[in-house]
């Protein structure tokens, strides 16, 4: 009696762990589609991050600026004899 | 009627059902046999082939590290660009889809029918890499079956020409493949993992399974370069490349505390993002490959070494006259005869004879030993791939006029980088540093001559650049310079030819030295070709500029003070159109007052 008790036991057992085997399983697959599809965004975040400091860094070039400063602007960089030194 | 059919059911009833029993029993049984064999004995194999046909591990790219220079600003980026591939077996199922696909790709049509015939039997072919991930969008939007993109990373160096040589660049695989680029390939390139995901016939995929391993993003590299010192070096070395009709030319900033490389340039130079076609003279990174005589920015050393080996000392005075001397089968000369020139001056006037007298008591042995701890003769190990050790040939293989040479610079050789970290150890009171490309990487420092020295020979190199020295023209206002010029004829076969290296090195603020800078400019051909004239004034240029942005103190207001007080004496002399207009003033003065006497004379 005792035996069949067991069995049947085990037998639920068993059948419940089958269940939880399919289920987490489940639970994996598509916490794994989540995780894939936020690394995805983070990737693409950083992508862009990238391209924008690209861009910044193209757009700063020390080549560009100096041209803007004398030509656009019309800038110099003071003689010695214009530069005032101020002492304590 | 009724009896037969009862009679007869009855008595094939349980024939029927046996039969019907033993016939579906055997079903079932050959159904349970054949599902046992194939889900218990052959479970493997056809596990194996079902997943063969639709799991498919595939590579998770990544992203190559970012360069930086020491300021965060970036220098090397990777960003996505998209790969567009075919499956030729199903892309040639529709071949009336084709023309759509050239004229989509911008590819001749019968080019890239017999791309795909020759690869009929693949599965994968590239039709165009590396494209815009728009135009990528817009070729995939005319839905051709069997068309599909793939993303790639393409490596951008927005400071291009300028930072070439130092940064190298890297193949179409994203593999480095010269300068730090290669150097540091590992540390950037980061590892590409592997999921497995199941994938329809079509090769779309229907469903990621699981992460075999995740992918390691490449690591960032933060150099020691200073963008706008790099940018300021590039400038001026085009300059005077161009005012000089000069072949070629380097330029290396140091930082003198650290031995961090806070400049490095050479000319001629090539765009990094578009590498194919171009000259491999223009990719050599000359200032770390190239050797040059130092010629006179040698004698600096020999002068310490006559002051350490006390064969000398500060007071020792030379006599150079007549300005010239016989050495063996050849002559060296000064450009005048200088006379009796103190140690100082021999470095002030760059005395051939004078270094020649100071290196003759000098042990050979001692001679080439204290060079070599200056790093002349050997490779400078700053991790840069390709780097020159120099040529110093050791006592054993000199000849009778080797150290007589060697004393003012000829008959070795060096890289820019080799005689720029030289004089960083003489403005580091003597503590030699290996030079790094790298930020905060700072190698250990080695004293290579007594810290008093090197600071006496700092204070003589600082006459050079004052007036009756050889380079007036690197003097930076507001600050003192020491310096020392060096002109070299180049090794030709057979002797030297009429080809001349011009090099300048410095150290800025000469009183506590902060910059190494040499300036290597080969081959001038514009009439100048002293290094005085040349190089020089390339120094000055990019230092004066480095030092305001650096924001370093001057030390030598004075001359600054002096410079002003001229230019207010200038504007007060500017000013002669003024004066008699004020002294019209007492004159136009009088008018008010005439007026209201002519009122006065109208009024009445």
């Amino acid at each position: 009696m005792i035996a069949r008790i067991l069995a049947g036991v085990l037998l639920l057992a068993v059948v419940a762990s089958a269940i939880g085997v399919v289920y987490q399983r489940y639970r994996h697959r598509q916490l794994f589609v989540e995780l894939t599809r936020l690394e995805r965004e983070r990737d693409e975040l950083n992508i862009e991050f990238g391209r924008l400091q690209l861009e910044q860094a193209t757009w700063a070039q020390a080549n560009r600026i100096d041209q803007v400063a004398r030509q656009r602007l019309g800038m110099k960089f003071p003689e010695a004899e214009d530069i005032v030194v101020v002492r304590p | 009627m009724k009896r037969a059919p009862r009679q007869r059911s009855k008595f094939n009833l349980r024939g029927r059902m046996m039969l019907v029993a033993c016939t579906l029993g055997l079903c079932s049984v050959a159904l349970v046999g054949r599902a046992a064999y194939v889900q218990l004995v052959n479970a493997d194999f056809y596990q194996r082939q079902g997943e063969a046909r639709f799991v498919r591990e595939i590579p998770i790219p990544t992203s190559r590290g970012m360069i930086t220079d020491r300021n965060g600003e970036p220098l090397a980026v990777s960003t996505p660009v998209e790969s567009i591939w075919a499956n030729p077996q199903e892309l040639l199922r529709y071949p009336e889809r084709l023309p759509e696909l050239a004229k989509a790709l911008d590819v001749p049509l019968d080019q890239l029918a017999s791309r795909l015939s020759q690869r009929a039997d693949k599965e994968f072919v590239y039709l165009k890499r590396r494209i815009n991930p728009d135009q990528a969008r817009a070729i995939l939007a005319h839905n051709i079956p069997g068309v599909f993109s793939q993303r790639e990373f393409r490596r951008f160096y927005p400071q291009g020409e300028a930072m070439a040589h130092v940064l190298g660049f890297t193949n179409i695989d994203d593999r480095g493949q010269e300068g730090l680029e290669l150097a540091f390939d590992e540390w950037l390139r980061g590892k590409p993992g592997a999921k497995r995901v199941i994938r329809d016939r079509h090769g779309r995929i229907v469903e990621n399974i699981d992460l075999i391993r995740p992918a390691e993003p490449g690591k960032d590299l933060t150099l020691s370069i200073d963008r706008r010192i790099q940018f300021l070096a590039y400038r001026e070395l085009r300059n005077a490349l161009a005012t000089h009709k000069a072949s070629s030319g380097s330029a290396v900033v140091l930082d003198v505390a650290t031995g961090e490389i806070l400049a490095m340039v050479n000319l001629p130079s090539y765009n990094p993002n578009a590498v194919t076609g171009h000259n491999p003279d223009a990719r050599r990174n000359r200032a770390v490959t190239d050797l040059v005589e130092p010629g006179s920015t040698m004698k600096p050393i020999t002068v310490a070494a006559a002051l350490t080996a006390g064969t000398a000392r500060l007071d020792t005075r030379v006599d150079t006259s007549p300005g010239y001397m016989a050495l063996g089968r050849f002559t060296i000369r000064d450009h005048h005869n200088y006379g009796v020139l103190d140690v100082t001056g021999i470095i002030t006037k760059s005395s051939n004879l004078g270094s020649v007298k100071l290196s003759e008591p000098l042990s050979a042995q001692f001679f080439y030993d204290f060079i070599r701890r200056f790093g002349y003769g050997s490779a400078p190990q700053s991790g840069f791939p390709g780097e020159a050790a120099g040529v110093v040939l050791p006592p054993s293989r000199w000849n009778g006029l080797t150290k007589a040479t060697m004393s003012y610079g000829y008959g070795l050789s060096a890289t820019a980088l080799q005689v720029a970290q030289a004089y960083a150890a003489l403005g580091n009171h003597g503590r030699l540093i290996t030079p790094t490309f790298v930020k905060g990487q700072i190698n250990e420092a080695r004293q290579v001559v007594a810290p008093e020295i090197a600071d006496a020979v700092v204070r003589m190199m600082q006459t050079v650049t004052e007036p009756g020295g050889t380079a007036t023209q690197a003097a930076i206002l507001g600050y003192h310079v020491a310096g020392k010029t060096g002109t070299s004829r180049q090794a030709a076969a057979g002797g030297y030819s009429r080809r001349y290296t011009t090099l300048f090195a410095g150290l800025v603020p000469a009183t506590n030295p902060r910059f190494a800078t040499v300036v290597v400019i080969n081959d001038p051909q514009g009439g100048a070709y002293y290094a005085g004239l040349v190089a020089a004034p390339v120094f000055r240029a990019v230092m004066e500029d480095t030092l305001r942005l650096m924001d370093v103190p001057p030390d030598d207001i004075e001359t600054w003070l002096a410079a002003q007080a001229k230019g207010e004496a200038k504007r007060q002399a500017a000013l002669p159109p003024l004066p008699p207009p004020l002294e019209e003033e007492p004159y136009d003065a009088a008018i008010p007052a005439a007026m209201p006497g002519v009122g006065d004379g109208g009024e009445p």
